[in-house]
């Protein structure tokens, strides 16, 4: 059978044979469609269906957080001593606490407040590690190895210790969590930062920059930032749901923000205490900070898929 | 030699780099010689012996620790101005080992390629700066539309040959070539080879070629010089060096070159060399080679060898073939 097949092919006349030209420019051709690292990135982050879940389910929460206290007919601090300990009902989402104030603009005015924290800390981290992080690398010799030591030395005091200890010197507040938050939480980012760009700074793309006469200014700019901006992305959304969970702990302890502020550690301290009474007091506001931490932590590693593809395969 | 023809002198050239404490890695070790303009001239050795660094010393991005690199006639280490340096990055470019390293993934091509035209201010609008990539583009092969695509899209001889058109934007006269094929397919060498020889041809660029390739090597170059950890070993024509080396090393390194014609391929004898290469930290006296050496002398262990002409043109460090 082969044989004859073989056979067949030897009898094919040589007139049939014609000669395929190769198109220079054919080529050299790209078939794929040009995309930048955004766009790569947004597409392989949307093939992870559980992160576009999560950043649905965050968009939702941010909507509430900043709309809900607008629409709702009750102001947050606003008391009802004619309605305390109500259920669920249609006048009252979520019911009402000890003093009738309505749980669904508290837990939503509280959601605001926990995230403006989440968001401020993220930021503050990104300014001052970033910066700490790229002068680190950059300038490099003695200043990065005494840089070093001190972020060594930060790291070996334990973190809550520090934010405890500021909290009690400092006046109870909003910004008060963020100074504490701030005040340690750059290390990381700091280290991420200079490892990568100490990474980058020998590639040869760099050296080709130099070599062109580029200016440090724009190496730095043009060069070294960009190429950092993936990490700085990754870090800042873990950054978030740790100090969102930081705040809630401070304040469930009682060190954090007080009455009549509300935020998510605020609401659930004060479910906690009448949970076998109330046990809605506390469920609402533990759901919505789980749904941030987790929703937070699948993005963050989504985004860590789909903008730094080496590190997972 | 005419000296008006020196395009690029470099003259006892020393780069060390600290290791720990108190020893010092001699990557590039009091090395001298010329390169005439319009000419290749090919730098072999195995890896590790400095023919890069001796590259990046030459174009500045490391500071030498010793010795002198004169320029069209200026000398160029530590004596430039802001201004003098600004020129000398217009006029002596470089392309690199790595298609992958070398290109920001974060640019688009038409950003990369028109780096050095922004830094020198060479186009006077968007419109020309355009033009100018496109015409660079062109020139190594590619075309228009992949101006606007980012690095990652293309295969290593395309992004080798975005390269090429980084550094020929500027316009330079000297190029250093640091193993610019190494890192390609065999069959992608070829074309870039061919790319190199065209643009000298049509522009007169001058080459520092840095390779480990023999035959490539052979192929480019107008003339050759050996390196042999950290130092010049030999240095002369390319038909000179393949057909008459005087070196005992560079001896032993070109009868490894297998032969096309396989009857003579069956009698080629080929020298081995015993040992290894001896760590570059911390040298002892004498010449670098002397251990591995067949004809090693007492002298070559006590005194290292001068870089001297024993033929015309023809440059060895070596006390036996300068006897």
């Amino acid at each position: 059978m082969n044989q004859e097949k073989n056979m067949d092919y030897q009898n094919i006349p040589r007139e049939l044979f014609t000669k395929v030209q190769v198109d220079q420019g054919e080529r050299e051709r790209i078939g794929r469609p040009s995309l930048t690292a955004w766009q790569d990135g947004w597409i392989r982050l949307k093939q992870n269906k559980a992160a576009v879940v999560s950043l649905f389910v965050i968009i939702a929460i941010v909507a509430l957080a900043i709309l809900g206290p607008v629409f709702s007919p009750y102001n947050f601090a606003q008391t009802d001593y004619s309605a305390t300990y109500q259920g669920p009902s249609l006048a009252h989402l979520f019911g009402t606490d000890m003093y009738g104030r309505d749980q669904f603009t508290r837990i939503w005015y509280g959601t605001r407040i926990s995230l403006l924290i989440g968001f401020v800390a993220a930021c503050l981290d990104l300014f001052v590690g970033v910066t700490y992080g790229a002068v680190s690398a950059l300038l490099g010799g003695k200043v990065d190895a005494i840089m070093q030591r001190i972020i060594e030395i930060l790291v070996g005091i334990p973190h809550l210790i520090i934010v405890i200890l500021l909290m009690m010197v400092l006046p109870a507040g909003v910004g008060t969590i963020i100074v504490a938050l701030a005040i340690t939480g750059w290390v990381n980012m700091a280290r991420l930062v200079r490892a990568r760009i100490l990474q980058l700074k020998n590639q040869e793309f760099v050296m080709a920059a130099e070599v062109l006469g580029t200016s440090q200014k724009n190496i730095i700019l043009r060069h070294l930032i960009p190429n950092t901006v993936g990490i700085i992305v990754i870090n800042a959304m873990f950054t978030i749901p740790s100090a969102i969970f930081t705040e809630a702990f401070l304040s469930f302890i009682g060190i954090g923000l007080s009455e009549p502020q509300a935020s998510l550690g605020v609401l659930i301290n004060n479910g906690y205490s009448v949970l076998q009474s109330y046990p809605y007091l506390l469920i609402c506001p533990a759901i919505v900070i789980i749904l941030i931490m987790v929703c937070f932590s699948i993005l963050g590693d989504g985004l860590r898929d789909a903008l730094d593809p080496r590190m997972s395969k | 030699m005419n000296d008006k023809n020196v395009l690029v002198s470099v003259q006892h050239l020393k780069k060390y780099f600290p290791v720990g404490k108190k020893q010092t890695l001699k990557a590039v070790d009091d090395v001298t010689f010329d390169i005439y303009k319009g000419e290749t001239l090919g730098l072999v050795g195995e890896s590790g012996c400095g023919k890069s660094t001796l590259g990046r010393t030459v174009i500045q991005l490391y500071k030498p620790t010793d010795g002198k690199v004169i320029f069209d006639g200026k000398e160029v280490v530590g004596k430039q101005s802001a201004a003098e340096h600004k020129e000398f990055t217009r006029r002596v470019q470089m392309v690199f080992q790595d298609p992958y390293a070398s290109l920001n993934q974060r640019m688009k091509v038409m950003d990369i390629v028109a780096e050095g035209i922004d830094n020198h201010g060479l186009a006077k609008d968007r419109k020309e700066r355009e033009e100018m990539v496109i015409r660079l583009l062109e020139t190594v092969g590619l075309q228009r539309e992949h101006a606007n695509r980012f690095p990652h899209e293309f295969s290593g001889g395309q992004r080798q040959r975005v390269g090429i058109a980084r550094a020929l934007a500027v316009n330079p006269d000297f190029i250093i070539a640091d193993e610019p094929i190494s890192a390609l397919d065999v069959s992608i060498q070829a074309q870039v080879i061919n790319l190199f020889q065209d643009l000298q041809k049509e522009r007169g660029l001058t080459y520092l070629f840095i390779a480990h390739d023999l035959s490539m090597i052979k192929h480019i170059s107008d003339r050759v010089g050996v390196m042999y950890l950290g130092s010049m070993v030999e240095l002369t024509t390319s038909d000179e060096i393949f057909e008459h080396p005087l070196h005992p090393y560079t001896q032993a390194m070109f009868s490894a070159i297998p032969l096309a014609d396989p009857k003579l391929e069956t009698s080629r004898k080929r020298i081995m060399l015993h040992g290894s290469i001896p760590s570059p930290v911390n040298l002892g006296p004498g010449c670098r080679f002397a251990g591995r050496c067949p004809y090693a002398t007492d002298r070559c262990r006590q005194e290292s060898p001068a870089f001297q002409e024993v033929a015309p043109g023809h440059f060895v460090a070596c006390h036996e073939v300068q006897k």
